[in-house]
């Protein structure tokens, strides 16, 4: 446990010596202060026709339901950035780690210190995890905030819909560290980009297929999904956190009509856990 | 009780089709300086890398301060410097130690006194501070070389621990092994300068195509093995022929004579037999092999390319 510790500390240390935090940190920062002046015009333009619609003969609960679904999409189309840019850090920040400390012969003294090979795989999994953690917090915390206090509007059940997504982050992150035990780091950007991609499109034709009720289709976008589980991850947290008008209207471009069942869910979870035994097996039984 | 540092019975690697280890069996003992010689690609790297565990041997087995390869309570009391020495470049000198003392499982008051010590030993105390990436090649081997030590190790495996120093580097781990062999340390040493290999170890094994060809100890070298010239005239094909009794490699070549003998003491004998056989002798001149010629003459000339 020592070990796994005093890695993670390592792997926290690097990403901060390497510049990544601060990188990370100014342009997370450039992307909530656009954001926030984005959302800032569009609601003001918005607030402009509600009140000409109040003026109008149009009831006062409809323009209130439009104020709502609008800062709702509007919210879901910013974590849906937040979620790309995680997912991005995610692949980045793992796919150089074992196959690159390899190349370079760094990790050769430290296979040979009294550790388990393990405690290498788990100590970077916990340090990349925590720096992902704050990098969502900062991003995806932001984006919440910044519209909370313009609207005073807070999406249902965030917690759950946050967690998923971190969770998705995650997942990529592992998958990435995955193929780093075996591949060069190029290799493994090219895979875990190459896999985003098909879960990504997968969830699209998915969503479509469900949309015109085309069985093919859906089932397409199913075993999509079992390839690659990240996207039914950010559909099952934006259907937690999308209004009940949209979930039933299903019109919306970051709602939800297909959701991933808890099955899906449980899914995910176990891919994880064997993308994280392969990582391990494969270091293990590596020449290094 | 295992008397032996390291111990491995027919470490076997196959990369492939191409065996880069054939079947290495060598004994070192407790507290010798064991040099491990042979020309490149001669699997050197591979084996260490195998007693180590970096690599899984194809077949074979070895033992390490009594234990089998990658056993982590044996790994806590052994060292490495790795040939391509590429650590943390990230870290400061003084943080790059005191990760490395954690991942011995040092405790923190060890490890802080060591590092003062090691510091100073290896030239760097000014640098504590300085990030690696700022340091040259000769000063990361000798951040390289405190760490492999930093332990108090027992067994020590140096792969090419001087390739980026100068010569005063040089001298500075050759006293360092010498303070380590009389620690009890055993030091396993991987170079190419046979020079220092020469100074600095108690036995070697030279290593071809994979395999041990040759164990000798060096304390043997000045008392043993020497080659003698000797300036005749009058000398007989037959009479030369004839000294191939005493010694091998027999080269004449006008009136000069040169030859291999296992012992000096025969040198007597061999001037009474020129003489009776009614050649001038006007010297004979023995010369030692150097480790060099030894080599040469081990693996030979293409250097088991």
């Amino acid at each position: 446990m020592k070990n796994i510790f005093t890695l993670a500390q390592m792997t926290f240390r690097e990403a901060i010596r390497r510049r990544i935090v601060l990188t990370g940190l100014l342009l997370g920062i450039c992307f909530l202060i656009t954001y926030s002046i984005g959302f800032h015009y569009i609601y003001t333009s918005v607030r402009a026709a509600e009140t000409s619609l109040q003026n109008s003969s149009q009831p006062k609960a409809v323009v209130r339901i439009a104020d709502t679904e609008g800062v709702n999409t509007l919210l879901l189309a910013g974590l849906y950035a937040v979620t790309f840019l995680s997912i991005a850090m995610a692949a980045l920040l793992a796919a150089d780690t074992l196959a690159g400390e390899i190349n370079s012969g760094t990790i050769q003294t430290i296979v040979t210190k009294p550790i388990r090979r393990m405690d290498v795989v788990f100590g970077k999994w916990f340090g990349f995890a925590s720096l992902l953690l704050l990098y969502f917090l900062l991003m995806a915390g932001g984006t919440v905030l910044s519209i909370w206090i313009q609207t005073g509007y807070a999406p249902n059940h965030l917690i759950t819909g946050l967690g998923l997504i971190y969770f998705e982050a995650i997942l990529v992150m592992t998958i990435s560290m995955a193929c780093s035990s075996a591949f060069s780091a190029l290799a493994t950007g090219g895979i875990v980009f190459g896999l985003y991609g098909l879960g990504f499109i997968g969830g699209w034709i998915e969503q479509f297929g469900a949309m015109l009720q085309n069985q093919t289709a859906i089932k397409v976008g199913i075993i999509a999904s079992l390839i690659i589980p990240s996207e039914s991850l950010w559909k099952r947290a934006a259907f937690e956190m999308q209004t009940p008008l949209a979930g039933v209207l299903g019109m919306s471009p970051f709602s939800t009509v297909s959701v991933p069942s808890p099955l899906m869910i449980g899914y995910t979870v176990l891919y994880l856990l064997v993308m994280l035994t392969v990582a391990i097996r494969v270091f293990e039984k590596r020449d290094i | 009780m295992n008397t032996h540092a390291i111990e491995t019975n027919e470490l076997r690697k196959v990369f492939g089709e191409k065996a880069a280890v054939k079947g290495l069996t060598l004994q070192v003992k407790q507290g010798e300086v064991f040099g491990f010689l042979g020309p490149n690609g001669a699997g050197k790297t591979t084996s260490i890398k195998m007693l180590l565990g970096l690599v899984a041997p194809t077949s074979g087995s070895a033992s390490l301060l009594g234990a089998p390869v990658g056993n982590r309570a044996a790994l806590t009391h052994m060292g490495f410097l790795p040939e391509h020495f590429r650590f943390q470049d990230w870290l400061t000198a003084q943080e790059f130690l005191e990760l490395h003392g954690r991942l011995y499982g040092m405790n923190q008051l060890d490890i802080n006194a060591r590092i003062d010590e090691l510091l100073e030993r290896v030239g760097l105390s000014d640098f504590r501070n300085k990030f690696l990436r700022t340091f040259s090649k000769g000063m990361l081997q000798r951040i390289g070389l405190a760490q492999a030590i930093l332990n108090h190790p027992r067994l020590v495996f140096l792969d090419e621990p001087t390739s980026g120093l100068d010569p005063v580097g040089r001298r500075l781990v050759r006293d360092i092994i010498h303070e380590l062999r009389a620690d009890g340390t055993s030091v396993f040493l991987n170079s190419h300068l046979l020079s220092e290999i020469e100074v600095t170890c108690d036995r070697v094994a030279f290593i071809r195509h994979g395999e041990v060809v040759r164990v000798m100890e060096l304390s043997t070298l000045n008392a043993g093995q020497i080659s003698v010239s000797i300036r005749a005239g009058n000398l007989s094909p037959q009479a030369a022929n004839g000294l191939s009794q005493w010694g091998t490699d027999i080269q004449v070549n006008d009136g000069q004579v040169t030859m291999s003998l296992s012992n000096e003491l025969v040198m007597p004998e061999i001037t009474r037999y020129l003489v009776a056989q009614g050649a001038e002798v006007f010297a004979l001149t023995p010369t030692h092999l150097s480790l060099e010629e030894i080599f040469i003459e081990t693996v030979g000339k293409d250097g088991g390319l």
